[in-house]
């Protein structure tokens, strides 16, 4: 019943949402987590570190779709279940190696209800699916937000895989956004900014707030489309899902795609100057009235109090 | 450089959907349906690409019931030139469809398949990616800028840290992002004219591929209900209201 677990990693860093997925998987059975890198060393020793995991197996490879699921595909043999997050890597390789694999993969999982029993979300999260899943192996991505991370504290060993996977496609550059606000999927507060933020500048006031509360810095599509804030985010069907303990919604209307990706926020708060808005409909505390006057008060009122930030 | 763009008919995406209260299913019946979003993006890069004389054909393939039609009239009055409907009323799983796909890509070995990233009524985000590993051909999924460079593609992908670019020889395929491009709404002449361009309907049962799925869906539910709110009157209520929440979480 052994689990294969890929990992999702970012500048030679294991992801923050690993622990939450190596949680998820053993649920399932005892979990083997896969990092396929080209500099996997610290990737792997994080790794090993998480409570649950049997062992760390290392392919040393260029960090494409395909070398990323011929990795996987060589030691899928061994094991009942192939996973990974729900991230935009899981996404792209779990149903290519399914598609290999001749098995119809369950994706999105947002909870597991026995050993082949899931639920995930359709229609934006407007509906949720059960399904029971009767083939010999199960593929699988997890929504890392959906699921409490595991401890820490463990030395699993460290094994280095000598494969040679090869791809067509070839990574030519990243373009990346250069912030050190905490990872959205995973942060325990997230500021979100809609197109009313109305500029770049804009956005860097909800920054500031979200540097007050220690909190990651979201948008909606519309802020992105426009250039406001960056894709990576962008909250959403399309974008990144959340599931904080705290959302502030800031001039978000709340249109369905956004929703679909903030259901797991246990508490929203909003600021509109719209009281109709879907948003402030769903939210547990809304403020009306108009961002550019509330949000610096809330900053100065806050840092007033002497908040303290969460961890 | 021939190219296939596959799109889907779905329940329209401004439409607020119901859980049929037997837990069966989403209500579609009486709803608005129209092609996916994602799909029109991929149309329109396919056409984009002909118009730029980059393409020389753009043939549009649909899977699904005869209304299924329409979509694939859409992409053809948005310029593309004929359209394939594989016709089935049965609801097919991913992979079905992505075989399905595969077998339409063997008789017409197109250079380029062009696909929605995800479909948004399962939001599943498998098809592109499956059809790439059936045909044998690499992947850049979640395009949102496509180059063709000779006998190769330069993709910029919408992806968790950001973006990246990554080439990709053709044959190949992409997936379309919404920040692609943005779609044309096809004039009424256009309109017109595509009820002229050629659309081929074929049977899915005549493909040589097993439509049963595989996963039993047990139950389709609603999400959970948020109860209702209150309104706060001032920053001040607001700060404190924010520092009682962050309060709790301290206590976890
Ligand atoms: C296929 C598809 C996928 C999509 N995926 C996503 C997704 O992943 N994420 C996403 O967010 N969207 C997504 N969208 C877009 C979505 O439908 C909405 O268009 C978008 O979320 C709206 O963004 P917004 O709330 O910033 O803008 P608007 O809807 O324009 O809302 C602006 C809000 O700001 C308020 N406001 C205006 N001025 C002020 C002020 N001074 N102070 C306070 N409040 C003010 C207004 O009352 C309004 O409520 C998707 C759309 C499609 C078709
Ligand atoms: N029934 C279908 N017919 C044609 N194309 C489809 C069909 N289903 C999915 N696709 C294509 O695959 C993409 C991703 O869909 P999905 O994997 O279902 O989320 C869509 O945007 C379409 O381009």
């Amino acid at each position: 019943m052994s689990v294969l677990l890929l990992a999702d990693h970012d500048k030679g860093e294991l992801s923050p949402a690993t622990a939450r997925l190596v949680a998820a998987a053993n649920q399932l059975g005892p979990v083997d987590v896969l990092v396929v890198a080209e500099n996997p060393g610290n990737i792997a020793a994080s790794a090993a570190q998480i409570a649950g995991v049997r062992i760390v197996q290392v392919v040393k490879a260029a960090e494409t779709a395909e070398s990323i699921t011929n990795s996987l595909e060589s030691l899928a043999q061994r094991y009942q279940s192939v996973s990974a997050s729900a991230s935009s890597v899981g996404k792209d390789v779990i149903p290519r190696l399914a598609a290999k694999l001749d098995i119809q993969p369950v994706t999105d999982i947002v909870a597991i209800e026995g050993a082949n029993r899931f639920t995930r979300p359709i229609y934006a999260g407007n509906a949720l699916e059960t399904v029971t899943d009767p083939q010999p192996k199960h593929l699988l991505t997890f929504r890392a937000s959906a699921f409490r991370p595991a401890a820490s504290g463990n030395a699993a060993p460290v094994e280095n895989l000598d494969l040679s996977v090869t791809s067509a496609a070839r990574f030519l550059a990243a373009h990346r956004t250069e912030s050190d606000t905490p990872d959205l999927a995973t942060a325990q507060i997230v500021i979100g900014g809609g197109v009313s933020v109305a500029s770049a500048e804009g956005f860097q006031l909800i920054e500031k707030l979200g540097k007050t509360l220690g909190a990651a810095v979201g948008a909606t599509r519309a802020a992105v489309d426009a250039g406001y804030a960056p894709n990576d985010w962008q909250i959403g069907q399309t974008g990144k899902i959340i599931a904080p303990d705290l959302y502030i919604a800031i001039g978000i209307s709340g249109a369905l795609q956004h929703l679909a990706g903030i259901q797991g926020a246990k508490k929203i708060f909003a600021i509109n100057t719209d009281p109709e808005a879907p948003l402030v409909k769903i939210a547990d505390v809304a403020l009306i009235g108009d961002l550019f006057e509330i949000v610096p008060q809330l900053i100065a009122e806050l840092e007033k109090s002497g908040i303290r930030k969460p961890q | 450089m021939k190219i296939l763009v596959a799109v889907k008919r779905v329940v329209d995406h401004n439409v607020r959907i119901r859980v049929r209260p037997d837990g069966t299913g989403v209500e579609t019946t009486g709803v608005r349906m129209s092609m996916n979003p994602f799909c029109k993006h991929a149309v329109e890069a396919a056409v984009q690409l002909a118009e730029k004389g980059q393409a020389s054909e753009v043939v549009i393939v649909s899977v699904g019931p005869k209304q299924s039609n329409d979509v694939i009239l859409t992409a053809l009055a948005m310029g593309a030139h004929r359209g394939i409907l594989v016709e089935t009323d049965a609801a097919l799983e991913t992979l079905t469809i992505a075989k399905l796909l595969a077998k339409v890509a063997d008789e017409e070995q197109p250079d380029l398949i062009l696909l929605g990233k995800q479909a948004v009524d399962d939001d599943s985000n498998h098809v592109g990616q499956m059809l790439a590993a059936l045909t044998n051909r690499p992947q850049a999924t979640f395009a949102s800028e496509i180059v063709v460079k000779g006998s190769e593609l330069e993709v910029t992908r919408e992806v968790d840290y950001g973006r990246e670019t990554i080439a990709v020889p053709l044959p190949a395929v992409v997936t379309a992002d919404l920040r692609l491009n943005t779609p044309r709404n096809a004039a009424l002449p256009m309109v017109m004219k595509a009820r002229s361009k050629p659309l081929a309907v074929r049977p899915a049962d005549t493909f040589g591929v097993d439509l049963t799925p595989r996963l039993t869906i047990e139950k389709i539910s609603p999400p959970a209900e948020r109860v209702p709110g209150k309104t706060v009157g001032s920053v001040a209520d607001l700060a404190s209201a924010i520092a009682s929440e962050v309060n709790e979480m301290e206590a976890l």
